[in-house]
């Protein structure tokens, strides 16, 4: 199947609509789940939930339905800072500074494994 | 290099574009609309199935439809979760479908008139999501492959279930295979409808191939889909309701008869069996949770206040 938007004949094909909102919303919380002991926290998605108690219970019936977590984290999204992608990607350049890398240094087959 | 140009060496090297990556307009929009129109499904898809938890024939298939109904909001909800990286609001969403001016998949505007359309809907249109959804987990956009990869692990026992569901009908009574075979009659060519127009008809295809949002043409999906399953039909001892269907050993692949267009443009235009009633039902369930949604902020609101 397509999840492609069919145009019938004669519809608009804008890509566009938006709509007026009149209420408040839930805020978005940011889901951090453990998948079993052993392993950190990994970024899973969001959601939305008026607070911190309701947002880890929809995270459990959300994104823990079939055991997929031993522990979960929940953050309001509005918490979280971030780099821009190339304040980070442009930090380093691997290329440039090849001492860094464990590979680049030879040794000699008769020392064994280093 | 230009934005552009570090957009375009992304795609060209199978890398992912991630939401704070700089990405054209369009493809913005693209994927704003599609993944919206996704998300919109997998909600309004609950209502069909819904219809017969009450009336599903033991407990343990009540469990099983209920698990699979829950599933369908959650996957709803990754979708939204993954169109709301692109900067559009959930709510916004939900508004846009309630006043029509987004789509959700057509399959969903064909009524389930009996017990057999349950197996029926997990053997077929979900085996026709999961055929479009593995290609979607190789989307361009990683929140959207990503969403894709945890749905298709859940859709997997949602058509295990409905086939499996089917062979215990086909090998019941008389009565019940019949039952079975008029849903297989009723669900197929709405499920071969579902993976959209011909490639010659298909808006936004070509731009949406070329920005490896979509893999594989609507025509090649449905070839596949119909290979997969008209074997399956043969296990079951049913048949297809196609008097074009046939093996053709030089292609390799089935040959099967033409889809009714026209109805096709009339259920996407709003005028199949279902569509007033979802989106009446849907308006509704949402109207009813209003005070919900209040009462949700001002506890909220109240033991903030608490702490502080």
């Amino acid at each position: 199947m397509t999840y492609e938007v069919p145009v019938a004949p004669g519809e608009s094909a804008e890509l566009e609509e938006t709509a007026d909102l009149a209420t408040e919303v839930w805020p978005m919380w940011e889901v951090f789940v453990r998948a079993r002991r052993g392993i950190s926290h990994v970024h899973i998605g969001s959601l939305h939930a008026a607070d911190a108690e309701a947002a880890l219970q929809n995270a459990r019936d959300v994104y823990t339905r079939r055991g997929e977590g031993a522990s979960l984290w929940v953050v309001r999204s509005s918490e979280i800072n971030a780099f821009e992608p190339d304040d980070i990607s442009d930090y380093v350049d691997a290329n440039e500074k090849p001492y860094r890398l464990a590979t680049t240094y030879e040794i000699p087959d008769e020392v064994g494994h280093m | 290099m230009t934005l552009e140009e570090r957009f375009d060496v992304i795609l060209a090297a199978e890398d992912k574009i991630e939401p704070a990556d700089w990405m054209p307009d369009d493809y913005r929009k693209t994927l704003i609309r599609q993944i919206a129109q996704h998300a919109h499904s997998e909600i309004i898809g609950m209502q069909p199935e819904g219809n017969w938890i009450s009336r599903a024939p033991t407990l343990h298939r009540k469990a099983i439809l209920m698990a699979k109904v829950q599933d369908e909001a959650g996957h709803g909800l990754y979708l939204y979760s993954a169109a709301e990286t692109l900067g559009v609001d959930r709510d916004q969403m939900q508004t846009l479908l309630h006043q029509g001016k987004h789509k959700y998949s057509s399959i969903f505007n064909y009524p389930t008139l009996s017990w057999a359309d349950m197996g029926t809907i997990g053997w077929l249109v979900d085996g026709a999501a999961i055929t479009n959804q593995v290609m979607l987990t190789r989307c361009s956009y990683g929140p959207y492959a990503r969403a894709m990869v945890r749905i298709c692990k859940e859709e997997s026992f949602h058509q295990r279930q409905g086939y499996e569901s089917l062979i215990r009908l086909c090998s019941g009574s008389p009565e019940q295979k019949a039952m079975a075979q008029d849903a297989l009659n009723r669900w197929w060519w709405p499920s071969l409808m579902m993976f959209g127009p011909h490639d010659t008809d298909s808006t936004h295809t070509e731009q949406s191939m070329e920005w490896k949002i979509k893999r594989v043409s609507n025509d090649d999906l449905r070839q596949q889909f119909v290979d997969m399953t008209v074997p399956q039909a043969d296990y079951l001892g049913l048949v297809v309701p196609d008097r074009d269907l046939r093996w053709n050993e030089e292609r390799g692949h089935y040959d099967f008869g033409e889809i009714d267009w026209e109805e096709f443009w009339a259920v996407v235009k709003g005028n199949g069996p279902m569509n007033r009633d979802r989106i009446e039902h849907k308006v509704r369930a949402w109207d009813e949770g209003a005070w919900v949604r209040e009462a949700a902020l001002a506890h909220a609101a109240k033991k903030e206040g608490a702490i502080t």
